[in-house]
């Protein structure tokens, strides 16, 4: 059997930083598993520009971000493999098994001694969404729309309607627009954007594309093809409303309703899940329920920003390193805190920190579950204020993070809060 | 004296700019940094977007690569900028960097950022 010390399991933007980082950290004898015919992820789709400002400084595309490190990548020789799809892993106890299988080797086996989780996130599906109405063809995710327009250079269709506002579904109400497609609405269920704001700027505004808040697809019409959808206002509790509902001709439905963390792998070697990300949960340095199995990027929760998924995969590629070179031993933990959050704040990454002799800070990522202005982000320890910050504005559609000093936990809290207070 | 409202689109951060224009003496307030300043006062005076569009590429059959205009080009010229890539092909190899169009509508190059061999 193929033995590796790391195994990352993913070759997109996370798992390209997990092993250059682990890597740079004095690990070499690395396999990076990507199912699609070449690394890079769905940055490779992504040929809008705004990657990288935060990572390197600059904008760009994001076939540009995935070469950046696709080449960090071929410079340390570090292995991979595509077109290869893993089929589970094992945490036994004499190691960890990853099976997998391909078209040269058929099903086969590795062995590691860590693993990264790198696998990403898909997009929630009409099956998931229950949209009443026939199924005509016509109907995508913004995702699929996405890659049809830009790698096969296909177009999907000529009027479109979208559901969601999230940011690929934003991206492709402007690629559309720009190919020669009518995109006519764009609804939101929500009183507010899922995207960001730049995007609602660059993307709808500039091509005056109606944003519908508070508005759903209430059906959707035809029998080969689709020829149009009823959209209608939404109550408070997200109940259609009959009489504020209208018809539009269109023959192309795009869905842009929410990514999901692809986690079958993960659920299936039993590692624990939390159940508001659909990531895996985890403590500070990106260590799942099992010693030695790490996650990061969308697989964990999904982020806004590739620049984020980057350095969260360089936290985990290196604590995955120093797992290694402790002979595959978890360090001496002094005692486990799981962080509380209150105010609104819906999850926090990590979900639990390890508190050991000596600490470093740690930033606990957050997302809020509404709009909020002009509230103050506290950081508490064992009930007591450790530290505030004002905010102007905080909105579901971006992650934040607060900081947890290292001199708190030296203090060897028994609780940490992050809490909005307003 | 014209105020005017507006979110800045050169990063993720999207600052909320509030724009006063008093004839050639524009104040821009609510940026983060100093390009949210410039952004501003180029959309209230001659606003430019960057084109992320794709080219087909003419020996590979049904393959296209992601192109970009190098700088930003007027905002009123994208539709006719995008008439001039969609008629255009590109023979492979091509690598990230290449100029596709040079000079095209006279205000910026046209360039690759994708490899094709």
């Amino acid at each position: 059997m193929l033995s590796y010390d790391l195994v990352i399991v993913g070759g997109g933007p996370a798992g390209m930083a997990a092993a250059v980082s682990a890597h740079d950290n004095g690990t070499e004898n690395i396999l990076i598993i990507e199912r699609d015919d070449s690394l890079g992820g769905i940055l490779r789709q992504c040929i809008h520009n705004g990657f990288g400002l935060h990572r390197f400084g600059e904008e760009l595309t994001g076939p540009e971000y995935a070469a950046r490190y696709r080449k960090m990548v071929m410079e340390r020789n570090i292995p991979f493999v595509c077109n290869t799809m893993v089929l589970s892993i094992e945490d036994t106890d004499n190691g960890k098994v990853v099976t997998a299988m391909n078209s040269d080797r058929g099903v086969f086996t590795l062995d590691a001694q860590a693993i990264v989780l790198a696998m990403g996130c898909r997009e929630r599906p009409r099956g998931a969404l229950n949209i009443p109405g026939t199924r005509p063809a016509g109907i995508y995710t913004a995702g699929t729309a996405q890659r049809y327009v830009n790698i096969k250079g296909m177009m999907p269709g000529k009027n479109i309607v979208i559901l969601g506002s999230g940011d690929i579904g934003l991206i492709m109400a402007r690629r559309m627009t720009l190919e020669g497609a009518n995109v006519k609405a764009v609804c939101e269920l929500m009183p507010y954007s899922g995207g960001l704001n730049r995007n609602i700027v660059q993307c709808l505004k500039d091509f005056n594309i109606p944003l519908l808040l508070s508005h759903t697809v209430a059906q959707i019409h035809g029998n080969e093809r689709v020829t149009g959808v009823t959209i209608a206002e939404v109550d408070e509790k997200f109940r259609v409303i009959p009489e504020k509902s209208q018809y539009i001709e269109c023959d192309t439905l795009l869905l842009s309703c929410g990514l999901l963390p692809e986690n079958e792998l993960t659920q299936a070697a039993g590692i624990d899940l939390d159940m508001i990300t659909g990531g895996a949960s985890v403590n500070q340095n990106r260590q799942t329920s099992k010693n030695g199995i790490f996650s990061a990027g969308n697989v964990l929760h999904v982020h806004d920003l590739v620049d984020y998924v980057s350095e969260e995969a360089e936290l985990a590629g290196r604590s995955a390193s120093e797992y290694i070179k402790r002979g595959a031993v978890d360090k001496k933990i002094v005692k486990t805190v799981s962080v509380g959050k209150a105010g609104g704040i819906r999850y926090t990454v990590p979900q639990r920190i390890d508190i050991y002799d000596e600490n470093d800070d740690v930033k606990v990522y957050f997302r809020v579950g509404a709009v909020m202005n002009d509230v103050t982000l506290t950081v508490k320890a064992d009930g007591e204020v450790v530290s505030g910050q004002k905010k102007r504005k905080m909105a579901p559609g971006e992650m934040e993070y607060a900081v947890v000093k290292k001199a708190v936990l030296d203090t060897m809290p028994d609780a940490i809060d992050i809490e909005i207070v307003k | 004296m014209e105020n005017r409202e507006m979110i800045c689109i050169n990063c993720p951060l999207g600052c909320s700019l509030s724009v006063s224009i008093d004839g050639d003496n524009i104040k821009v307030s609510g940026n983060t940094c100093p390009r949210g300043e410039k952004y501003a006062i180029a959309e209230v005076t001659h606003p430019t977007r960057t084109l992320t569009t794709t080219v087909r590429v003419a020996n590979r059959s049904g393959s296209f690569v992601a192109v970009k205009t190098k700088n930003p080009i007027s905002k009123e010229k994208l539709f006719d900028a995008m008439r001039i890539v969609n008629a255009a092909t590109v023979t492979a190899p091509v690598h990230a960097g290449d100029v596709i169009i040079a000079d095209m509508l006279g205000e910026s190059d046209l360039i690759a950022t994708a490899d094709k061999e």
